[in-house]
């Protein structure tokens, strides 16, 4: 950018804002406004529409306010003096509530409720209003409040708007509100007597794929009661035509892209809360009924993370994701060493037993921390949406749990494929006994093992953390989809978790639309007692000789 | 006589006398009498023994056929939803409402007529056909097809808790026809007798005890028959006693739907008595606590089992009442500890009971 158009900008800027903030044509008097103000007391909603028109020329410093405060119910008339003031609550319950002078915007002392008489609004009013606190928001400093601020002007394009908004885009310079408003002129221009204008206005709206701008466009196509069209002009007719087409398109392409992340984030979480278990169940054959307290002791974690370092939220996160690791781990651990290794070759006894632990460790948590919910803080870079174009949204926290997902899952993978403690665990639970032979520490390598699924598990508690209550019953409300994922996906097999997680999470989304959530989820149970019958042993059933011990 | 069979024998014996003497003590004696049984006590015990005879349902397919059903819970409710939806039609026009026709809850959705599936429950017969005939149904299908396809181990376990799953997320739905969450409540008579009053209550406890001496009974003349040692072969070796020529999938099909059915006369005995049915009872973690019953009496053992969901309840009953926080230190230790040290459950510290099976 050049010095020059710099300053012009500067200069441009410094117009509009003399246009919009301050008294831009005659000093409005005090006590005109004053005047204006009182009249609204007793009027009609006709006459009050007419003052709410002067109160908007009257360009006055404090109109925006005023009208802000009207437009939120807090315009309020005192019965004793019959003077007007803005009140600080619209709530109801907060009473006496603070007054502040509508002239000079300062503190005017209190008033009880009962003292006070709302100056009322309709539906015809408020439209104007919003419209008119919408436009003096374009002045605003902040982008993202006149970006609001177009959008809401927007919602009934109007001349009177396309003049201020031709305006603000001469001197706008953040790109979104810009685009923004050129979409909001191009609706506009729709409207106007010159056909080349209007085609050049649909031509520019076809690069959008709004709702309102499709059905604004849509529009073009209809027919007047006599059988005339509405356009009149061929070629925009062609152009609209082509331009609804091409955003229905977009649409529909944008709502499977959405139902298909939807699905993947949800078979995100499916995975990450099964992987751990694929290792307890799949490679050890332990029915562990635990699993789901394992992660819940994750989500505490995250919880006295947070506790321990209250200024660093953010960052508490990332120290939390070792931490349950290390916790679950050590928990599982001691779980190994103290019941399960008397169980193995019995995994329907470890399931009673395991289902045992679980029962005391959601009490030792109640003993701990209560059973009332613990909030846990999302940190903030985790909040917030991606705007992909005009139809895509996209959650930030899950759009990180399908990254931290398949990460998780990565390291798992190159745990088990690469790493020495990793072809143990592959050896003892394909022959226990050659393993031993070959001078593995069998027992060493069970414990690893599960302290390794249980580690696992925690660390997707962190995640469960961010979605969900950290609770003493958090385990209990996912170990049944836990199993199902391990089960569909095959025991003994993590592809198959990844695999059946991820397609389990999808069906489930594009169901929802037509049957809803709970009919949903209803389905793809029956379809998966029904795919067992198809396939015992899962999408992956193990093969050779390990298999038959199962 | 073998060992077994004398416990079976004392076990239908104290039943016998409990259903004689509890009643007794209850209508009998007077209030002031220390020997006084409540009613709260009477109904109680009831509610034990229909736990007893679901844990009889759950041994023999599980103790004895090898197949681990968490799904049991399942049945138990579908019969209590059978009886429930008897007693809803039986109050009639005295509801909130007071529609002669709709349960209140459909008055209350606003529907203005009554589904296909609740005619004929305000016929007694028609109910009790239903109480056996929709559990049996759902594991005829169930078992049908995961036998068929050889699907066992925890694999069937995991499918069963599914199944029950997926029916409590369907009844919990008010659109489904069975008041939503809420359930059923408030129910006033069963067969013209009214359910708030003790000598109803005494003969639905001698009901349900005559109905576990005869679950008992049952059970015990399935596992002493020939087609009781087929049983136990599958569930030791399963492919070798296919390899015998015994068809195994029928075998392990029928006891399976024999045992819902038992499990869902449980629920319809059940059901009068605590005077409510929601889809809680469908909770896959009551499925597992069946199971656990039966683990700590003794699996395998029918007395065993029985004996087992009465001592875990009562336990139940006392530590929520006296110590609620340490009651899940205590059944999760009870558990850890049964499965270590008791392997075969408390009959397995009985003497010689190493013949029984």
């Amino acid at each position: 950018m050049t010095r020059r158009t710099a300053a012009r900008q500067w200069l441009l800027l410094l117009l509009a804002a003399v246009l919009f903030s301050t008294p831009a044509f005659a000093q409005p008097s005090d006590t005109g406004f004053l005047a204006m103000l009182g009249e609204l007391r007793d009027a009609s909603f006709a006459d009050k529409d007419q003052i709410l028109g002067r109160l908007i020329d009257s360009g006055h410093a404090s109109a925006p306010r005023v009208l802000t405060a009207w437009l939120d119910d807090r315009l309020y008339a005192r019965t004793a003096d019959q003077k007007v003031f803005i009140i600080t609550s619209a709530d109801e319950k907060v009473d006496p509530v603070g007054l502040v002078d509508p002239l000079s915007l300062k503190n005017a002392g209190s008033s009880t409720r009962d003292a006070l008489t709302r100056i009322g609004t309709n539906n015809k009013l408020r439209r104007t209003l919003r419209i008119a606190v919408a436009r003096f928001d374009l002045a605003n400093p902040d982008a993202s409040v006149r970006l609001a601020a177009v959008t809401e002007m927007l919602r009934s394009p109007d001349e009177a708007g396309a003049e201020l908004l031709k305006a603000r885009a001469a001197v706008e310079t953040d790109a979104r509100v810009k685009a923004e408003i050129q979409m909001g002129l191009s609706l506009v221009a729709l409207d106007g007597p010159d056909a080349a204008v209007r085609l050049a206005a649909v031509q520019t709206l076809a690069s959008r794929s709004t709702q309102q701008v499709r059905n604004r466009l849509a529009l073009l196509l209809d027919k007047n009661p006599d059988g005339s069209d509405v356009e009149t002009d061929e070629a925009v007719r062609q152009a609209a035509t082509a331009a609804v087409r091409r955003i229905d398109r977009s649409r529909t392409m944008f709502g499977m892209v959405e139902t298909l992340f939807f699905g993947l984030s949800l078979g995100s979480v499916l995975v990450l809360i099964a992987i751990g278990l694929a290792i307890t169940f799949g490679v050890m054959g332990v029915i562990n009924m635990a699993h789901g307290e394992l992660m819940m002791l994750g989500a505490y974690t995250t919880y006295v993370v947070q506790v321990l370092m209250p200024k660093h939220i953010g960052i508490s996160i990332l120290v939390a994701i070792p931490a349950a690791f290390v916790v679950a781990g050590l928990a599982g651990v001691i779980i190994e060493r103290t019941i399960i290794r008397f169980l193995y070759g019995r995994p329907l006894e470890t399931l009673l037993a395991t289902f045992g632990v679980s029962l005391v460790l959601q009490q030792l948590v109640r003993s701990i921390f209560t059973a009332n919910n613990r909030a846990v803080e999302t940190p903030q870079w985790m909040s917030g949406t991606l705007q992909l174009g005009d139809a895509l949204a996209i959650t930030y926290n899950r759009l990180y749990i399908v990254i931290f997902t398949i990460i998780v899952f990565a390291i798992l993978l190159a745990v088990l494929k690469r790493t020495r403690l990793g072809l143990q665990i592959r050896a003892v639970s394909q022959n226990r006994a050659m393993a031993k032979a070959m001078g593995i520490r069998s027992e060493w390598v069970d414990a690893m093992t599960f302290g390794l699924g249980s580690g696992i598990a925690g660390v997707a508690g962190v995640a469960l953390s961010q979605l969900t209550n950290v609770g003493p019953n958090l385990g209990q409300s996912y170990i049944i989809d836990s199993f199902m994922v391990v089960v569909f996906g095959g025991v003994g097999n993590l592809w198959g978790t990844l695999i059946g997680g991820m397609s389990m999470g999808i069906v489930n989304k594009i169901l929802e639309p037509y049957a809803g959530a709970v009919l949903g989820k209803i389905v793809v149970l029956v379809a998966l007692i029904l795919f067992i019958q198809r396939r015992p042993r899962g999408l992956f059933p193990q093969t050779g000789r390990s298999a038959e011990s199962q | 006589m073998t060992r077994s069979d004398q416990t079976g024998t004392a076990f239908v014996s104290t039943l016998a006398i409990a259903a004689v003497l509890v009643p007794i003590l209850n209508q009998l004696v007077p209030v002031s009498s220390p020997l006084h049984v409540s009613t709260y006590v009477l109904t109680l015990i009831g509610k034990y023994l229909c736990y007893a005879i679901l844990a009889l349902a759950v041994d023999l397919v599980w103790g004895y056929c090898g197949i681990l059903s968490l799904g049991h819970a399942a049945f138990f409710a579908l019969g209590g939803y059978a009886m429930g939806m008897y007693l809803m039609r039986q109050i009639g026009p005295r509801g909130v409402y007071g529609d002669p026709l709709l349960p209140d809850f459909m008055v209350f959705l606003n529907w203005h007529q009554l589904p296909w599936f609740w005619h004929g429950f305000n016929h007694f017969p028609f109910a009790l056909l239903m109480m056996v005939l929709v559990p049996a149904l759902l594991a005829l299908v169930f078992g049908w097809l995961a036998f068929r396809s050889r699907v066992t181990g925890v694999y069937l376990s995991i499918m069963t808790q599914a199944l029950s799953y997926a029916l409590l997320l369907a009844f919990f739905r008010n659109d489904m026809g069975f008041g939503g969450n809420n359930g059923f409540t408030d129910f006033k008579e069963l067969l013209g007798f009214d359910l708030h009053r003790d000598s109803t209550r005494v003969v639905l406890f001698v009901a349900t005890a005559i109905a576990l001496g005869a679950s008992y009974m049952a059970c015990r003349a399935i596992v002493k028959s020939r087609a009781g040692r087929v049983i136990r072969a599958i569930r030791d070796a399963e492919s070798r006693t296919r390899f015998l020529g015994y068809k195994v999938e029928s075998y392990k099909l029928w006891i399976f739907v024999f045992s819902a059915v038992l499990a869902g006369i449980a629920g319809a005995l059940y059901v009068p008595q605590v005077g409510i049915i929601n889809p809680s009872e469908f909770e896959p973690i009551n499925s597992i606590e069946i199971v656990i019953w039966v683990a700590v009496g003794g699996r395998g053992t029918l007395v065993g089992a029985a004996v087992g969901a009465v001592l875990v309840n009562y336990a139940k009953t006392y530590f929520t009442g006296a110590l609620p926080e340490v009651w899940l230190y205590a059944l999760g230790a009870l558990f850890v500890l049964t499965t270590l040290f008791l392997p075969r459950g408390l009959m397995g510290l009985l003497p010689g009971s190493g013949d029984a099976q």
